[in-house]
Parts: structure tokens; C-alpha cells; sequence
């Protein structure tokens, strides 16, 4: 039974015709107060992850739950069918569990707070806005427990309930929450955090509607919404064909031995609309790395895809999602049925936007990035902290790294840079006065970047040396399928981590890994994969190359994947440089459009020589699974 | 005989206002701004402006000078070839710059990522370890040092910048380094972060370190070469610059710290409006400062300007006090296009800026800008500036038409919509420093100036609802007012970081007494006497664990009789208007700064004449323009011949030499007595 919304006035907004310049009035100052609800958040927020790496996302969306401005798309009208309760003025919705919501979070650490917005008696808005949350309780510091097999070792879930009712706040429920988690702190402050955000926006809402109107205000919604809907038809005529393209690429594995696997995505255009279909995608996984896809979330990632080109200033909304269907098999990789872990949703989501640049980039060549999205690589360490006489302070770090940005057609990828929107890293003044750590180095990987014309960025290397006992928890990818390059340009080099221990040992760990005891004074260094190149690399002019072995981003050896000869003070010597050259040149064939680098099977092949691990084994599925998937 | 001479050097002209201490009477000046060596324009204003008040340079007692000298060092990449010492493993700092790209998804595939301002073949890393303690974890190695320094001075570096891990709690090893560059590095300036900015956070102590760096030898030549010439004219008044945070400080102590004049530009006009509203007797004023390509906006409460932490040039986030100025790209010469996807109407951010300029100033532009709207509308009268400047309207309205043919409506309704949309951008600025830090727009009056505020002011004010909106005497030469009559002002910060409750009241005031004893030094050896220096207290609280503090300003003896339980009172109120919510985590004490201040020149301003309120004598001619849907009709005055008392109904425009004020529909505008222009909502009936 779908929601039942209660107005107290049943007069219908009217439909205004709206001149062009109020509804750019109006679309900048929901701008605006989208940007205010960002701002509010990370102010008060209190957990790393929300305040400085400002992980969580916001929306504002017409009455029928059409996101108007936010970036992640609108989950309200797959809520609203599914809600069995009243919804009315002085009611606020808090959820957390990803199959209440059709996926609009995916992993239960993720809280949403959903805001209808009464005015005189009618619903005008919603807003809404999700933050990840440090610690929701479940097996692991962190809620992420790579070892889990069902949702129910992942923190509290909490389905869609009122956190207030008719103006009420609900106590007990939250007392109830709170005593699930480590850091009740945190999530007060960051739940705090999220509910002053959605009253800010509702705030502006009602402003907006007093001065323009109330059915000026809501007819210009849906205006905004006509408006995205007419340049969205336009743009996928020009840039999607009829005729099908693929694309496939792979998460490395699930962090139980079992991998890679594959996500495919198939897009064509029938009439005016695009189908994207994932037919083809490995079935889920018995792990933690399903990716609950809610499809519109899905579908404006592609329109953001498309629109970055066309026309940066338009306001992406929900307009255009008609004009776009997604299919995703159930029971694959990014339809998992209940009860399946979803904790690590991660990698596949970081994998969605590599595999949007190579199926989109294929036909329209302007949109053609290097790959360079592994995922958001989580680094957890938790313990207690004794270096105090006579106390015992409780300490969780839950850190988010950062690799190389992909070769564009505009030049490098930044290294180090961060794929994520408005993501940045906690200062390490900050990591080492709050948490027991030193971090003894800070720097980008030489030579982790793919060569090309434009090079891939490279990835970072951190070393953190622990300075009290405790556990660690990895999660990264890109580890054994590299980040391809496009145009010529090569793959980038994987990520790695190893644990060089107090006592003189050093082991290469995994890169999905969990429970791992560290001692005072281990150093781990973290290093993350680079992105991957864009062009021919023996275009590349051999002085730049020189300019960045002296910059310590290059070095000699990495230099001759460019064919430049150089020694370590980048001294060109151009002779040896120009016959390399030629050498390369004549020896290669024709440049790929994409270069995957050896293949699945060479990389398992040379995977424990390479990577210092074991090749991950390729995942059997049930025969219901398969079938689920096919 | 005691004259101040403030000087604000623009992208386009040099403004000068020339003050008499004694009665308030002043005199203005514009010249053409020199951009390849700015002296020159301003000993050309500084001959016309003293031959015009009959003044000799050597009467000029303070020469009070904004500048956008650092900024554009800043932008355009012309700073000083900086060397920058890092602790080991840490070399990539400025490269990975926090890891951060701008914009929402997907936009990194369009952001092109600057250059660092310390170049990476130019950063080396020395071994030696501070902890987060302050204790020392691995010693300096001075032989390392060595090395790197010899190869940076061979790689030619003109500046060198220290920046080490911690070095905000124990500066030992940056002293060290800065000790052995003395010797082998010598006449190469250095700069240590610990001197610089004593705050946690690697990266933006290493940036503001830094940019001061590299500012630092383009300041100093600037500041040297203009002395000399002022010198030779035979003035023989203190010079001081106007810094980022609306302080004056003496030119010398510029040229060490020039990161504190990065935002001198925007600041002078905010202390400029500070002294207009303490004459016209209000306290609380939104700025609003319309330029040719952008608009600056900021708030004053009880005639302080907020202030914060950070001064924001282009990509660069730098740690320094700055006035809370936000811009936005919207101006007279912003263009307006239609997206032919989208069918919106969008002005800006793309401006035709001086060169070639909006359509009607006939200088080669071709796509219509917020000055031909402005033209076409009837805001802008043809004849500007007495005559000698004749303005294109033909070309304007051809330009304009574009706009209304994509869009399908009438010329004069496109004309009036690139204005709405663009008072809309303003008003979004205003909104980010008004309402969204709590503050009700609707205490406060509006004042715009700029060449082009004096237009918006009065659509702005009603979006707003702040009145009056106010046209304030010589809004044209706002800025250099401002240099003219602030005072001089310096500060130090400490990070101090410490739960409230395992503070003591004795260990704040020590530090605090230390900082204050330190700045009252400074202003005493810039030559503030011992008596005209104040002193006030920052102090930067938060709940533990949040990353934004709330600057609470403390007197010593508030402090004294409320103790820190006041403090952290104040706090959880100041918190509660700007996050609507309170909570039991205890508190932490940031940041702690001191900031000393000179007085205050008590500078009366100049009456006019008392006029019986009727303008007519001021009268230029009628006039019809457009507005509220249809053509109207309206007359211009000149601003010259106004006297005080008078009322001018609107619709109706006021020009003046650089400016023109636009008084709408259904509002009054009124001359105060010392010549502001203020205008209200005319009350019903």
C-alpha cells in the first residue's frame, strides 16, 4: 500500500504558465539553497568522513518526489509506493535500510532523512539528505565487515520510521538507535547534522513560495523539470545510436578469494529512448560487494555524464527519466536479493562511473576518460588507546584515500586527486593529534600512473605507523585488473598494500582485508592505483618527462614506457630517445582504443609474481543465482 | 593642515580622495590606472588632486594606499620563484592539495588543475621529525639541509619557504633550517609557517607560507619603488597599506607580510561604507560593490565588518584574516546568452570586461551585457558624465534584441530580465552572508557603490527587504574613502586546542597576554602611541569534534568577571541561530587570537547645504524609461546640485561624475545631511 499523504487543504496547485525569467529566479535560488545544505552539514557534522570528506548528499524534490536539485537522484517516489503509513505536516522520515528504499542508500551505514514540506495545509516539497555514518554497531568497528554473508551482520537497519510525528520527536526509537552503535556521538551530531540541513532547505522552500506564489512556486517546478526533460531529448538523440554498444569491466574480488567480477552494461536508442541494460553482469556475490543499483540514482549518473559537455550550467533534475530505461537482472552483482550483504558496495559503485566513461566514450569521442575510478579505498584502525597513564580512550579511524585522476582529452589526471564530489583528506596535523598514528609519508606513487599523451594521475602512497595496538580493515580495489588507458594510452599501475612490522617482517597484505592485529610502532603503507593514460605516450614531449623525473612523479626506468631516455636528474638524451622511438613505434601494432592491459587469464597467470598475493579464484554460482542473473 | 590621502588602484582607474582632517571637506580624483608600473598613475592623481585642493604633498600627513598588487602576483602567476622545504615522505603536499577537485560529479573531467605555487622540481624534503606533541621523534639532519639547500640555490630559487610536519607546536627544526639558510643561503629571504601561521593543518600552513613568499619580493619592489617616487614629489607622510581584513598596517611591515594584503582591493570599499553609515547613523549595512565583471558583497553589525579566517584568491585558499567578502561573477559587463539546449536566459559569469566592453560603449563589443539592459531600460541615460561620454543605445537595443528573439518576448521585457536575473545573482550572495549566518536581512540597509551599485541597489534592496537602500556620497571613490579612514590594526593566532573543561582561566589569560604584549609592540614600533592601541581577544570554540569554529570576540575584562563558562554561554547561543540546535558534547577551544588596534581617526564628514526638499533646482530634464512592465515617465538629476533635505519620488536617476543612482518605482529617495542618498519604499497614501 503506497503512503497516504494527509493535507488538510485539497485545493490542487494551479498550473501557471511561468516567464522564462522567474523560473531562472527560481532555479538559482534552489541552487542556492542546495548549497546551503551542504554548507550546514559539514559545519556541524562532527565524524571525518561527513565533516572533512564530506560524504553525504542532498536533494530538494517537487511534491510528487521529483528531485529538483541534488546530485544522486530522487529514491521518493519508490518510497512513497512502498511506505505503508501516513506521511503529515510535523512528520520526518529516518531510514537506513537500502532494501526498505529500492536502493536509494545502499549500505545501511548510510542515513537518510526525508522532510516533507507542508505549506497552508498542502505538501509543496520534500527534502532530503544522506550521510555515512562512522560506526552503525554489526560485527567489525566501522559496520563494513568484508567476511559478512547477509545484511544482518552490518549494523542496525533501521526501515523507514518517523524520527518525529506530528511535530514529535521520537526519544525512545533514537535511544534505541544509538545504543547500536561505538560512536553515539558521532551519529547524534551527523543525524543532528543531516536534520538541520533538510530545515535549512525546507525553510527556503517555504520562503521561495511566499514570494513568488504557491502555485508560481510549484508550477515552476515542474517547468524545470519540462525544461531538462526537452534538452535531454535533444542531447541523447545527437550522442546515443540505435545500434547497441558494450562495455564490461571488473571488480578484482570480494574478499573472500573469489573474483573478478564482471559488471556489463549495453546501451542503445530505440525512438527517444536510451535502454541501458546489464544483462551479461556476474550473479551477486556471496559477500559483502553487492551494489544495490536503484535505477534512477543510475540514470542521473548518465545524464550528469552527458550534461558535464553540453551545458555545465543546466540544474540536473529528475525531468529527463523518462526518456531512459535501465534494466538490471535480479539477482545479479547490482540487483542482490535480500538478505544479501551490501556493506561493500563501494568498489561497484566506483566501477559504474568507469564503465559510463568507456560505453559512452566509445561513439563520442570528446567523452572519452581513462579509467581511474577503483572505488573509495576505507582504511579502519580502532583500539584502545593506553599511551596516557591510567586511561583507556576507545579510538576508531575510519579513513577515506584517494588514487590518480584518469588521462582526459584535456590534459593529465591530477595525482592524488580525488574522482569523489567536494571529497577531500583529513589533515594528517588533524589524524596525528586525535588518533594514536604518525604518518611517515604523504606522497604519490612514481610511475603509477598509465603513460599516454596526457599521463594518468598517480596514485598515493601513505604510510601510517600505528602507535598503540589494535585492528585494521583495508577495503580497495584495483588491485588485480588494472585501470585501463584509452587512445594509446597505457593501463595504470595497481594498488598495493604492505605491513612492515616492529620486529622486521614484512608481508604483503590483501586489499580486502579485516581483523588484522597491528602492534605499536608497524608501519602500513597504503598505496593506491594510478589512472589510467589517454594517448599515445610516445607523443609525449620527452621534456616533460624529464621535468616530472625531477619532480620525483616520473622515474628514469618509468620514463622508457614513453620511449625517453633520461637519467635520474631528467637529462634527456635525445639520440637515445629518438632510436627508442622508432624502436616502439615499429615493433607495436595499431593503438588500441582501449588497452585492458594483459587479460583475465595472463593476470592470473602472473598475479602472485606481480602482486606478491594470490590470484583470486573465479566465483561458481548456484544454479538458482545464475539463472537469477541471466 | 593635516590631510589624509587614500589611493585605490583598480584594473581600470586610480582613485584618489584627498580628506581635511580638521572639517571633513574633501576632493576626488580619477585617473587612468598604469598597469606596467602603477606609481605613475597615482603621482598623476597625487599632482591633480593637490593642485585642485590648493594642497601642498608635503601637508599629506598619511598616505593610505589599497592595493591589488599581491592578488594579481597571486593570479597571474608572477610571484617569486619559491624553494620549499618539507619533512621527509612529504614532497607531494602542495601537489595532492588535499585531494580536492571543485564542482559536482563528473567534473573533474573538465577541471583544469593549477599549477602548485611552489613548483615540485623546487620542494625537497629534509629527514627530522616533530611529533604531535611537540617532542622530537627523529633529530634534524643538518647535513640533508645542507644538501637540499645548495641544490635549491643552484636551481635559482628568489625565495625560501620552510614547512614542517607539526612545526604549529614545536618550531624547533624550522628555526634551525631558517638559522643554516642565513649562512648558506644568504640574501634569499625565508619564510617559516610556524612564524607564519602557528595552526594545525599541514597544507594550509604550507599555502599561506607560501603564497607569503612569493608575494613577498613583487610587494617589496612595489612598496619600495612607490615610496621613492613619493618621496621625490617631496611627501613626506607615513605610508601604510590597507590589509585584507580592513586594517591599516605601515608599508614595511607589508613587504614582510604581504599575505595580509591579498584582499586590500574589496576591503577598502567595505571600511569605506563603514564610515558612510556611521554618518548617516546606521549601524547594520550589507555592502554591495558592482564592478565591471564581478560583485563583492559583505555585512556589517553594529559598524564592524565580519571577518574570517581565510582570504580566498582565485583557486587559493589562504590562511589570513580577511573582511567575509564574498564575490560573484556578475557585473555591468556581464553577457547574456541563451543556451541553445536549454532555452534559459543565463548572464554571466562570462564578462566582456574593459576591452571590448558592453555594446553601447562602442569599443568593439558585440554581445549584449547588464550595462545594455541597463541602456536600453533607460537606466543608464545616453549622455553620461556631463556629455563627454555618449552612449550607443541603438547598438545596445540591436544586442539586446538577440536575447528576446530566442527567448520570444519583447525587447524591453529581455532588456529587464538579464537585469532581474543578474540583481537575482546578487541577491544569492548577499543571502550566503545574511541569512545563511543567521543574520535577518531585513535589520539592515543596503548600500551599493561601485560604478554600477548605485543601479542595482534600490531592486536588490526590495528582494532583500533591506532599507534603505543607500547611494552613498562619491560612491565611485568608495574604496580609496575607505583607505582614507580606517585605522591601523595587526593580530597574531595560536592554536590552542583544549577541552574547555581541562582549561584553566590562568592558562588562557597567560597566553593571552603574552599574544597582546607582542601586537601592542608591533603597532608601537609602526608608531601608534602607547595610549590610542586596544586590544581584543578571538577565541574559537567548538563542540570537540567538529571541524567549524564559532569566533566569539572577548574583552579581558568580560573574561575576568564571567570566566569560561561566559564563554562557552555565548557560544551555545551564537550556535544555536546558526545551526538551529545545541548538544551535551563537551567544548574545545580552538584558536585563540589577539588582534590590536590603532584609534580610529574621528573624521567628520562634510554638510550640505540645507535645502526646503523639493530637487527641482537639481533637475537635468525628464526622462522616460521602463519599468514594471511598462514605459514611464521620470527626470534626472544632477547629484552636484542637491542639497539636503531634498526628496526625489522615483521613478527617477541621479548621475553624478563616475556613477549613476536609479531610484525605482514606488519608492522615495531622500539627501541626508551629508549627502548620501537614501532610498525607502514610499509609504501608502
Amino acid at each position: 500500500m503506497p503512503a497516504q499523504i494527509i493535507e488538510t487543504n485539497d485545493t490542487p496547485f494551479e498550473k501557471i504558465d511561468i516567464d522564462p525569467v522567474t523560473l531562472d529566479i527560481i532555479e538559482n535560488a534552489l541552487r542556492n539553497a542546495r548549497i546551503e545544505m551542504d554548507a550546514t552539514l559539514v559545519r556541524t557534522a562532527m565524524s571525518p568522513g561527513i565533516r572533512e570528506q564530506g560524504d553525504a548528499f542532498p536533494l530538494i524534490a517537487d511534491p510528487a518526489g521529483k528531485m529538483i536539485v541534488g546530485q544522486f537522484g530522487s529514491f521518493i517516489d519508490g518510497f512513497l509506493k512502498g511506505y505503508d503509513d501516513t506521511l503529515e505536516d510535523g512528520d520526518m522520515i529516518f531510514l537506513s535500510d537500502p532494501y526498505s528504499c529500492d536502493g536509494a542508500v545502499s549500505h545501511s551505514n548510510d542515513w537518510l532523512v526525508l522532510l516533507p514540506v507542508f505549506k497552508d495545509g498542502r505538501l509543496i516539497a520534500f527534502t532530503a539528505m544522506f550521510g555515512h555514518q562512522s560506526d552503525i554497531g554489526g560485527s567489525v568497528p566501522g559496520s563494513m565487515p568484508i567476511n559478512a554473508s547477509s545484511i544482518f551482520e552490518e549494523g542496525v537497519r533501521i526501515p523507514p520510521v518517523k524520527i518525529w510525528k506530528k511535530g514529535e520527536y521520537n526519544d525512545d526509537l533514537m535511544k534505541l538507535v544509538m545504543h547500536q552503535t561505538r560512536k553515539p556521538d558521532w551519529c547524534q551530531a551527523d543525524l543532528n547534522a543531516l536534520i538541520a540541513s533538510c530545515r535549512v532547505a525546507s525553510k527556503r522552500v517555504i520562503e521561495m513560495a511566499e514570494r513568488f506564489g504557491d502555485d508560481v512556486y510549484v508550477s515552476a517546478t515542474q517547468e524545470l523539470l519540462a525544461r531538462n526533460h526537452r534538452a535531454m531529448k535533444a542531447l541523447l538523440s545527437q550522442a546515443v545510436g540505435e545500434k547497441p554498444v558494450s562495455f564490461e569491466d571488473y571488480l578484482c574480488d570480494d574478499g573472500k578469494g573469489y573474483g573478478p567480477y564482471k559488471i556489463k552494461c549495453t546501451m542503445w536508442r530505440e525512438g527517444d529512448k536510451v535502454i541501458l541494460d546489464f544483462e551479461g553482469t556476474d550473479p551477486q556475490s556471496a559477500a559483502s560487494i553487492n551494489f544495490l543499483l536503484n535505477e534512477n540514482m543510475f540514470k542521473m549518473f548518465f545524464g550528469i555524464y552527458m550534461i558535464m559537455v553540453f551545458d555545465p550550467q543546466i540544474l540536473f533534475n529528475d525531468g529527463f527519466y523518462d526518456l531512459i530505461e535501465v534494466r538490471i537482472p535480479k539477482g545479479s552483482l547490482l540487483k542482490p536479493q535480500f538478505p544479501a550483504a551490501l556493506s561493500g558496495r563501494t568498489h561497484a559503485l566506483g566501477r559504474i562511473f568507469d564503465i559510463l566513461g568507456g560505453l559512452l566514450g566509445q561513439g563520442t569521442p570528446e567523452f572519452l576518460n581513462a579509467a581511474g575510478f577503483s572505488s573509495s579505498p576505507h582504511l579502519f584502525y580502532s583500539g584502545w588507546d593506553t599511551r596516557q597513564s591510567n586511561s583507556r580512550e576507545w579510538f576508531q579511524l575510519f579513513q577515506i584515500g584517494f588514487g590518480g585522476i584518469p588521462g582526459r582529452p584535456l590534459g593529465d589526471g591530477p595525482d592524488g586527486h580525488s574522482l569523489w564530489p567536494g571529497f577531500t583528506n583529513v589533515p594528517n596535523e588533524f589524524l596525528e593529534r586525535y588518533f594514536p598514528l604518525r604518518i611517515e609519508r604523504y606522497s604519490t606513487e612514481p610511475d603509477s600512473g598509465g603513460a599516454g599523451l596526457h599521463r594518468g594521475g598517480n596514485g598515493i602512497h601513505m604510510t601510517y605507523r600505528f602507535l598503540a595496538d589494535g585492528e585494521i580493515a583495508i577495503h580497495d580495489d584495483r588491485w588485480f585488473v588494472p585501470p585501463w588507458g584509452v587512445n594509446g594510452g597505457h593501463p595504470g599501475k595497481r594498488a598495493k598494500k604492505v605491513l612492515e612490522r616492529a620486529d622486521g617482517t614484512t608481508e604483503i597484505v590483501g586489499n580486502k582485508i579485516e581483523d588484522v592485529a597491528v602492534k605499536a610502532g608497524d608501519l602500513l603503507h597504503f598505496i593506491t592505483w594510478g589512472g589510467g593514460g589517454w594517448g599515445d605516450p610516445l607523443e609525449r614531449d620527452p621534456e616533460t618527462v624529464g621535468l616530472e623525473i625531477r619532480q620525483g612523479l616520473v622515474t628514469p626506468e618509468g620514463a622508457r614506457e614513453y620511449g625517453v631516455v633520461a637519467d635520474i636528474k631528467g637529462a634527456i638524451d635525445a639520440d637515445a630517445t629518438e632510436s627508442l622511438r622508432e624502436e616502439m613505434k615499429s615493433s607495436r601494432g595499431e593503438l588500441p582504443l582501449f588497452d585492458y592491459g594483459p587479460g583475465i587469464e595472463e593476470l592470473r597467470a602472473s598475479c602472485e609474481e606481480e602482486t606478491g598475493l594470490p590470484a583470486p579464484v573465479q566465483p561458481e554460482w548456484t544454479a538458482n543465482l545464475a539463472e537469477a542473473a541471466e | 593642515m593635516t590631510y589624509r590621502l587614500g589611493v585605490d588602484v583598480g584594473g581600470t582607474f586610480t582613485d584618489l580622495l584627498l580628506f581635511d582632517e580638521e572639517n571633513g571637506k574633501f576632493w576626488r580624483h580619477k585617473t587612468p590606472s598604469t598597469p606596467h608600473d602603477s606609481s605613475e598613475g597615482i603621482l598623476n592623481g597625487v599632482k591633480a588632486i593637490t593642485e585642485e585642493a590648493g594642497v601642498s604633498a608635503k601637508d599629506i600627513a598619511y598616505f593610505l594606499h589599497g592595493t591589488t598588487v599581491a592578488t594579481n602576483a597571486v593570479l597571474e602567476g608572477k610571484g617569486a620563484k619559491v624553494g620549499l622545504i618539507t619533512t621527509e615522505g612529504y614532497r607531494d603536499i602542495m601537489q595532492i592539495a588535499r585531494s580536492f577537485v571543485p564542482g559536482g560529479l563528473a567534473a573533474w573531467i573538465v577541471w583544469p588543475k593549477p599549477q602548485p605555487l611552489a613548483h615540485l622540481e623546487d620542494t625537497l624534503e629534509v629527514p627530522g621529525r616533530i611529533g604531535a606533541d611537540g617532542e622530537e621523534v627523529r633529530a634534524l639532519d643538518e647535513d640533508a639541509v645542507r644538501g637540499v639547500l645548495r641544490q635549491l640555490k643552484d636551481q635559482g630559487i628568489e625565495a625560501l619557504t620552510v614547512s614542517l610536519i607539526n612545526a604549529y607546536v614545536n618550531g624547533a627544526h624550522e628555526t634551525r633550517i631558517g638559522e643554516i639558510a642565513a649562512e648558506d643561503l644568504p640574501g634569499i629571504p625565508v619564510s617559516l609557517s610556524h612564524e607564519v601561521l602557528p595552526e594545525m593543518q599541514e597544507y594550509e600552513r604550507t599555502l599561506s607560507t607560501v603564497a607569503n613568499a612569493a608575494v613577498r619580493p613583487v610587494v617589496s619592489k612595489y612598496v619600495s619603488n612607490l615610496r621613492d617616487k613619493l618621496e621625490d614629489e617631496g611627501l613626506e607622510g607615513r605610508l601604510s597599506l590597507l590589509r585584507s581584513d580592513g586594517g591599516l598596517m605601515s608599508s614595511q611591515k607589508a613587504e614582510e607580510h604581504p599575505v595580509n594584503i591579498l584582499m586590500s582591493g574589496p576591503a577598502g570599499g567595505v571600511t569605506g561604507a563603514k564610515w558612510v553609515a556611521k554618518n548617516a547613523g546606521l549601524t547594520n549595512i550589507l555592502t554591495l560593490d558592482v564592478g565591471g565583471t564581478s560583485t563583492d558583497v559583505a555585512l556589517i553589525e553594529g559598524l564592524e565588518a565580519r571577518r574570517v579566517r581565510t582570504t580566498e584568491v582565485g583557486h587559493l585558499s589562504v590562511r589570513a584574516s580577511a573582511l567575509d567578502v564574498k564575490t560573484v561573477g556578475a557585473g555591468g559587463g556581464s553577457i547574456a546568452h541563451v543556451p541553445e539546449l536549454t532555452k534559459a536566459l543565463r548572464v554571466g559569469p562570462e564578462s566582456a570586461g574593459a576591452v571590448p566592453g558592453p555594446v553601447a560603449y562602442n569599443k568593439g563589443g558585440e554581445l549584449p551585457t547588464v550595462t545594455d539592459a541597463n541602456v536600453v531600460l533607460g537606466y543608464l541615460p545616453e549622455d553620461l558624465l556631463g556629455g563627454s561620454f555618449q552612449l550607443d543605445r541603438e547598438g545596445a537595443k540591436a544586442a539586446v534584441q538577440t536575447i528576446a528573439d530566442a527567448l520570444g518576448v519583447s525587447l524591453m521585457e529581455a532588456a529587464r530580465g538579464i537585469i532581474d536575473i543578474v540583481n537575482e545573482n546578487m541577491f544569492g550572495a548577499l543571502r550566503m552572508i545574511s541569512v545563511q549566518q543567521g543574520y535577518d536581512p531585513r535589520e539592515f540597509a543596503l548600500m551599493g557603490f561601485g560604478g554600477a551599485g548605485p543601479l542595482h541597489v534600490n531592486a536588490v534592496a526590495r528582494l532583500m527587504g533591506s532599507w534603505p537602500a543607500i547611494s552613498p556620497v562619491s560612491p565611485g571613490v568608495l574604496c580609496a574613502l575607505g583607505d582614507a579612514t580606517t585605522q591601523m590594526r595587526t593580530e597574531t593566532a595560536r592554536s590552542f586546542s583544549k577541552l574547555a573543561r581541562d582549561t584553566s582561566i590562568a592558562d588562557l589569560q597567560s597566553v593571552l597576554d603574552e599574544m597582546a604584549q607582542q601586537i601592542r609592540g608591533e603597532l608601537l614600533a609602526d608608531g601608534v602611541p602607547e595610549d590610542q592601541i586596544v586590544v581584543q581577544f578571538e577565541v574559537d570554540v567548538r563542540y570537540a569534534g567538529q571541524a567549524f569554529e564559532v569566533p566569539l570576540t572577548i574583552d579581558k575584562s568580560v573574561l575576568d568577571a564571567d570566566g569560561i563558562d561566559g564563554i562557552l554561554a555565548r557560544f551555545d547561543e551564537e550556535h544555536l541561530r546558526l545551526f538551529t540546535f545545541n548538544m551535551d558534547t563537551p567544548h574545545e577551544i580552538v584558536n585563540l587570537r589577539a588582534v590590536a588596534l590603532g584609534e580610529a581617526p574621528a573624521l567628520p564628514a562634510n554638510e550640505l547645504p540645507k535645502g526646503d526638499g523639493d530637487p527641482s533646482a537639481a533637475k537635468i530634464r525628464d526622462h522616460t524609461l521602463w519599468m514594471d512592465g511598462k514605459e514611464q515617465a521620470g527626470a534626472i538629476y544632477d547629484r552636484a546640485k542637491l542639497r539636503q533635505g531634498d526628496r526625489i519620488p522615483g521613478p527617477a536617476i541621479i548621475t553624478e561624475m563616475d556613477s549613476t543612482t536609479l531610484v525605482e518605482t514606488g519608492c522615495t529617495a531622500t539627501v541626508d545631511a551629508v549627502g548620501n542618498i537614501l532610498i525607502n519604499l514610499t509609504s501608502e497614501g
